[in-house]
């Protein structure tokens, strides 16, 4: 296959959010993840864990708690708003302020019919959930000190509610507080700091299960207010509570980057008489567990180390399959990395700023040309660079920017396009053409608008649009320009993949839908066919001209990937051609680039997937019959971007996992033997 | 190294009645290795085969008749020659069982026939005159010339072959004086030397001649120890007729430990070029007694092996073939020896391969002191043979079982016990010793505490040295040689035993610091340890000289502020002394290494009386200083506490006597040391902490290097 010359680019200083809070939504089973900057992720447990969804964040908007009513998804934070998102277009559809200063905790009843927020100021604020708004009801009892955590009993009836030193139960009717359970306070020296309790979880049985800031988890009856067990199980805190659907588990999180579970089982055999039992102990994280989530067949844990780890509970899946893997989410499921293949620059997208990096040419180092956004406090969600490098688009939830760049050898300057289109408002996903000559933007209602720039004015030409069915139009995620100018594919997340013929400047045709989520889309520049990866691993190639699956797709399909392939646990987030050889297909994932060769037979079921390392011991005549399509190379690691210049070397941008934690926080003090 | 193997006996002996001589004259080889001629002192001849032990033949002289030099064999013609009353030369073949003997008298007095292997016989006359045995057979009364001047004798002489050439070797003495005659046969010449003189009065134990190089090298033994060494050319010999005598050069080769008093029947022989055997001579780790057979290196001056011989020592010694023929007591015996080429490191017991015997011994009781010791506890072989040397005469009398041991221990007197016990001990195997020794300690222990005038020490030294015991199994021998003041047996128990509990061990410790230092120096104790602390303690006073005020004490505390101060008083002549007496450090140092818990020590040691515990702690202080002064004191095999240990007592005491110590007023001083020390340890383990910690960073930083930001690589795929 040949030698590559590689730059190795570690210049990336991606740092992911740490993760505040989730919420999961068991009907959909998406999981909604809030990050510290602010941003929410929606995750698909259906379709693979997934990133489905991001929602940029905002300066200053720290969310505390989320909850989901239904396909709704509410936030509040220590801004004293509640967020309802708008999740097609991706941004905050309405704020309401709750006037209680900041907010701490947010819980829905089961109805999904009102919603409870605990304040600063000690009071409980009831609102109903109304189409498209919320209103304000009430507030109950107000007590002298902050609402720190909020759980509905399951019947709607009465509220729990954690404060400090104390779990109040509020009559939800009356707004009367009708019963208080004191909490006891640390031993020893910390006895004089009062206790937070962090989390309540409030059971159908009217057990009150809470998490303090003692390190206890305690479970009282709600019924007679009495303390029925306490569980010591930090000497930090236990901050984040979990209560599984059939609410025989609990699970809580503590600073210690340890998940401990609690179910309600029968001490000795044969017996009835159950009780909270102290069980198991996950310990997947390096700092504080601030998020939990308890699915049917997982624990879904996320905190300070900014990873989301599900951890599947053994009794409840199928041992050794893919189902049963441990699973971490480090990296975004989509490229933060713009590539300009004729100029050798690299665009690295940050939440709040861009930087644009110009590859060395020999050995030596990247020029740094950092842009850097400053203005307005909306962080930015997609950003593009055109392939001769002269042009760079941004946009953020409310505004699109245009850039005109000129690299000089060390210097570069760019400028801003003044007047844009009205049309570009609002959009999900930037892309040039080829040629530069037009800027494609995925705006609300799966359309796209499509922009005629050059150095005099920038022109808007078209909104592309396809007539659909279904009433929800879904954002539009992927896109996709061919080479000679003439196909734009688009995917959006209802795994839809539309092709847009841009000299008519109207739908081609629709790609048959398969029920797995695009995770990239690129169009061959020599054959034209429409190659398409998605969430679970498959492979689609797509004739445009003939508006049919390729022979090497169907052959594909036929043969079946291998399984090694299928169980890898990150989505392939790039691909690029080969403009030298059309038959190599350059893809990649966080922990490995495979270079697919069409030319090549697929490997059989039982052949080894990973063979560079056999291939390479073999002499050269018998390596044609060991050699099969897919040459993958793992010298890499935590990769970000892998893209092919003109000049037919590699670019591999990595972001090594150790250089994130490093730049971690110190976690709690933990004491390790007898030091 | 050397090894001395077990011997077996040839033959009884009916020495004389004085005991003055062992009734043998001579051994001589006769036709090949496995045979030798025995010649008695009186009139018979015996043919023994050396592999089977027995006789094979035997004739004597006629009734009247006496036998007056060791008989020989001439292999070149199958017989016998002997000469009896000094005239007469018998020449006896034998042919098919039937004898030829042919009598030959001659006119002068016959000193002695010698006859090498292959050789023809030459008689010696006793006045220096040789003849080949051919010659005096042709014509018997031929006139025999005088070498020797009046009033000189013959002491000794033997026959060499160097190269092809005979040559006789005479030694004579005349008033005093000793001179040496170096004969050539064929064609005859003779040199005359003059040994050197030693003291007045002391003249040659033993000769003993080599052909090595070609030079002869004469070994000569003193009895005052000194062996010497001449060495004689052989060339260049025989041009003048040796009337005056030339000084014969002599270098001292070894100088025996001797012991009281001088050799009296020693002998010394060379083995090779590198070995000596030397019979008659004390062991020099075994007290006075002198009935040893010791191999030494002449290279080294090292003792290879030795060996001890029952019974009376005669004096005499033969070799052949790798074989030591030596008649003891009532017996001569056999015993094989091997010398191999000698290294240094062997002679230094260095070489690890050369552990025959102390390897072989299985040691089938888990000690503790064997796995932490290993073999430097090991008691020395030779205290171990002289104990059995008396068994080997009780030996032949009575073989006793354990139970039959056990009844008599607790009737019989101390001697008879030992001498059982003893003889038992040698008997069993050892891997069935192991109960009996604890019921024969056992039984020996209750009978000493029933009845306090019956304590048998060396017994109950024996039965500990056989590592067969232990704490648990006996547990109140420990107490009872306390009680009796047996502080060697104390000290082998706590060497021993790897259960003494924590209250024995103070009651010991409090029993050695209260002790008298004069009392203390009466015990005899364990030679090794004691050793060590001789070399501790003289080192420190040899250089407390050499020093010169500078004490390098000081750079074990760092802070500036103790340093000054710490330079004074190490340099005081008070610190360098050790506080307590020669064997009462050796007792206490046994003491530092015994195996203990902390917790349960603490208590026991609150009973020391606050002056013990500022005796011991400048004692612990003492030590403390010579190890961090020297760089390490702890010789290679010796028994000796390690620097943790003291460490550890000093922090113990302290701990159990702080407040004690802290309102004693002179105890002040040497607190503020010992919190110099504590201060010092603690900083030197801050210090590797702190290292660790970038030590560790340091290798996390390596990895990390390997790649920077950015790089342009080349990969290969396949």
């Amino acid at each position: 296959m040949g030698e590559f010359k590689v730059h190795r680019v570690r210049f990336f200083d991606y740092m992911p959010s740490a993760i505040r809070t989730m919420a999961f939504n068991s009907q959909t089973e998406r999981l909604a993840v809030a990050r510290a900057d602010g941003a929410v992720e929606i995750f698909n447990f259906n379709d693979n864990f997934f990133q489905e969804k991001v929602i940029p964040g905002q300066d200053g908007r720290a969310i505390e708690a989320l909850c989901w009513v239904g396909h709704r998804l509410f936030s509040a934070g220590l801004n004293g708003e509640i967020t309802e998102y708008d999740l097609e277009n991706l941004r905050p559809q309405y704020t309401v302020d709750a006037y209680g200063g900041p907010i701490w905790t947010i819980s829905s009843n089961s109805q999904g019919t009102q919603l409870a927020v605990g304040c600063e100021d000690g009071t409980v604020k009831i609102f109903a959930i109304l189409e498209e708004r919320i209103q304000f009801q009430r507030n109950l009892n107000r007590h002298k000190g902050r609402i720190i955590s909020l759980c509905w009993h399951p019947s709607s009836a009465q509220i729990a509610a954690g404060m400090t030193d104390m779990i109040t139960i509020y009559d939800a009717e009356t707004g009367q507080a009708t019963r208080r359970l004191l909490v006891d306070r640390a031993m020893g020296a910390s006895k004089n700091k009062e206790v937070v309790v962090w989390s309540v979880g409030y059971l159908s049985d009217h057990t009150i299960i809470s998490g303090d800031s003692a390190g206890k988890v305690q479970i009282w009856n709600g019924l007679t207010g009495t303390l029925v067990r306490t569980y010591l199980v930090t000497k930090w805190d236990v901050l984040v509570l979990s209560v599984s659907k059939d609410e025989s588990s609990v699970i809580a999180g503590t600073s210690e980057g340890t998940v401990i579970q609690f179910q309600f089982i029968s001490s000795t055999l044969d017996q009835h008489d159950k009780e909270w039992v102290r069980t198991r102990t996950f310990r997947n994280h390096s700092h504080d567990v601030s998020a939990l989530a308890h699915t049917d067949t997982a624990v879904v844990s996320g905190g300070m180390d900014t990873q989301l780890v599900v951890r599947p509970l053994l009794d409840k899946v199928e041992k050794n399959t893919q189902e049963s893997a441990l699973r971490k989410i480090a990296f975004p499921h989509r490229s933060l990395v713009g590539c300009a293949k004729k100029a050798g620059l690299l665009l690295f997208q940050f939440p709040d700023r861009l930087e644009l990096w110009k590859l060395g040419e020999s050995e030596g180092h990247g020029e740094q040309h950092t842009h850097t956004h400053t203005l307005g406090e909306d962080h930015i969600c997609c950003s593009a660079l055109s392939a001769c490098g002269g042009w760079l688009a941004y946009s953020t939830v409310s505004s699109v920017r245009l850039y005109r760049i000129h690299v000089m050898i060390s210097v570069s300057s760019s400028l801003q396009v003044p007047k844009l289109p009205k049309e570009l408002r609002s959009v999900h996903q930037l892309c040039f053409s080829s040629d530069s000559s037009k800027l494609f933007a995925s705006s609300c209602q799966s359309s796209v608008i499509v922009v005629a720039v050059s150095q005099q004015e920038c022109r808007y030409l078209h909104t592309l649009k396809h007539k659909t069915v279904s009433t929800m139009l879904y954002r539009l995620h992927l896109l996709c320009a061919s080479d000679d100018g003439k196909w734009l594919a688009t995917a959006n997340t209802d795994c839809e993949i539309h092709i847009y013929n841009l000299h008519k400047m109207k739908l081609h045709c629709m790609v048959p839908v398969y029920n797995s989520c695009p995770t990239t889309i690129a169009i061959h520049p020599v054959t034209n066919n429409l190659i398409s990866v998605h969430a679970d691993q498959q492979i689609f190639e797509f004739s445009l001209v003939q508006k049919e699956y390729t022979q090497w797709s169907r052959r594909l399909q036929t043969q079946g990937l291998l399984s090694l392939w299928l169980e890898r646990d990150t989505p392939i987030t790039h691909i690029t051609f080969n403009p030298k050889n059309p038959d190599h297909i350059i893809l990649h994932d966080t922990y490995m680039f495979c270079i697919i060769d069409q030319s090549l037979p697929f490997p059989e079921l039982n052949a080894v997937l990973w063979n560079q390392m056999t291939l390479k011991n073999l002499p050269v005549s018998q390596r044609i019959g060991q050699s099969h399509a897919f040459k993958i190379c793992k010298i890499f690691q935590h990769l970000m971007c892998v893209s092919l210049l003109e000049d037919l070397s590699l670019v591999v941008v990595e972001r090594p996992l150790l250089d994130i934690m490093s730049q971690l926080p110190a976690p709690v003090r933990q004491k390790k033997f007898a030091t | 190294m050397a090894a001395l193997y077990e011997g077996y006996t040839l033959c009884g002996l009916v020495p004389d009645q004085n005991l003055s001589s062992s009734g043998i004259q001579g051994i001589e080889e006769e036709r090949d290795r496995d045979h030798v001629v025995v010649t008695d002192s009186t009139r018979s001849v015996t043919l023994y085969k050396v592999s089977d032990q027995k006789p094979l033949g035997s004739w004597t002289v006629k009734q009247g008749q006496k036998l007056t030099c060791p008989a020989v064999f001439n292999s070149q013609t199958n017989e016998y020659v002997a000469v009896t009353d000094n005239k007469c030369v018998i020449d006896r073949r034998e042919h098919f069982c039937l004898f030829r003997v042919l009598f030959l008298q001659v006119s002068s007095d016959v000193w002695k026939v010698h006859c090498t292997h292959g050789g023809e016989p030459v008689v010696l006359f006793q006045r220096g005159a040789v003849r080949l045995l051919d010659s005096l057979l042709a014509a018997p009364q031929q006139p025999i010339e005088e070498v020797l001047a009046q009033e000189e004798t013959i002491r000794w002489s033997t026959i060499i072959v160097a190269e092809t050439q005979q040559f006789i070797i005479i030694t004579t003495e005349q008033k005093g004086e000793h001179f040496l005659y170096l004969q050539r046969l064929n064609p005859n010449s003779v040199q005359r030397y003059r040994l050197e003189r030693e003291e007045p009065g002391l003249s040659p134990l033993s000769f003993s001649a080599i052909y090595k190089d070609k030079h002869i090298c004469l070994l000569y033994l003193y009895p005052n120890g000194h062996m010497y060494q001449s060495v004689l050319s052989v060339r260049g010999l025989g041009t003048e007729e040796g009337v005056q005598a030339l000084p014969l050069p002599r270098s001292l080769l070894l100088g025996l430990p001797v012991g009281d008093g001088q050799l009296e029947a020693a002998s010394a022989m060379a083995l090779d070029e590198a070995h000596v055997a030397v019979v008659g001579v004390p062991h020099p780790s075994a007290g006075g007694g002198k009935d040893f057979l010791c191999i030494w290196n002449t290279n080294f001056q090292t003792l290879q092996a030795g060996k001890e011989m029952a019974g009376k020592i005669y004096g005499q010694l033969w070799s052949y073939s790798n074989k030591v023929f030596i008649p003891h007591g009532k017996t001569l015996s056999i015993i094989p020896f091997e010398c191999p080429k000698s290294s240094l490191a062997s002679a230094l017991g260095k070489l690890k391969h050369t552990k025959t015997e102390e390897s072989k011994t299985p040691n089938s009781v888990p000690s503790w002191n064997n796995i932490l010791h290993g073999e430097k506890a090991q008691p020395s072989k030779t205290a171990e043979t002289r104990r059995t040397r008396t068994t080997r005469k009780s030996q032949s009398t009575t073989n006793l079982t354990t139970d039959q041991v056990l009844e008599l221990i607790k009737t019989a007197p101390v001697e008879e016990i030992q001498k059982e016990v003893e003889g038992f001990l040698t008997r069993s195997e050892f891997q069935d010793l192991q109960p009996s020794v604890g019921q024969l300690a056992l039984t020996l222990v209750s009978r000493s505490l029933a009845d306090p005038a019956f304590y048998s020490s060396s017994t109950l030294a024996q039965l500990v040295h056989t590592r067969c015991l232990c704490h648990s199994v006996c547990p109140d021998l420990v107490l009872l040689a306390l009680e009796k003041k047996d502080y060697f047996l104390c000290q082998l128990c706590l060497q021993f035993f790897p259960d003494i509990p924590e209250a024995v061990t103070c009651a010991c410790l409090k029993a050695f610091i209260s002790m008298p230092d004069v009392d203390a120096e009466k015990v005899s104790l364990e030679p090794n340890s004691v050793t060590f602390m001789e070399n501790l303690i003289t080192r420190d006073r040899a250089e407390a000289g050499l020093q010169n005020g500078f004490s390098p004490t000081s750079s074990v505390v760092n802070d500036r502020q103790t340093r000054a101060e710490d330079k004074k008083k190490a340099s005081a002549p008070s610190q360098l002394i050790c506080p307590v007496g020669l064997h009462k450090a050796v007792l206490i140092n046994e003491i530092l290494q015994t195996p203990y818990s902390d917790t349960f020590l603490l208590p026991h040691l609150k009973d020391l009386s606050s002056q013990n515990v500022m005796l011991f702690l400048q004692y612990l202080q003492f030590l403390y200083l010579k190890y961090s002064q020297d760089a390490f004191p702890q010789m290679e095999g010796f028994r000796s506490p390690s620097l943790s240990q003291i460490m550890d007592w000093v922090c113990l005491l302290l701990d159990a006597h702080f407040t004690v110590l802290v309102m004693t007023p002179e105890a002040k001083g040497l607190l503020l040391n010992l919190h110099s020390f504590v201060k010092s340890q603690v900083r030197l383990v801050s210090e590797l902490g702190k290292i660790e910690g970038s030590l560790q960073q340091l290798h996390k930083m390596k990895a990390k290097e390997s790649i920077g930001q950015y790089s342009i690589e080349i990969i290969e795929l396949f």
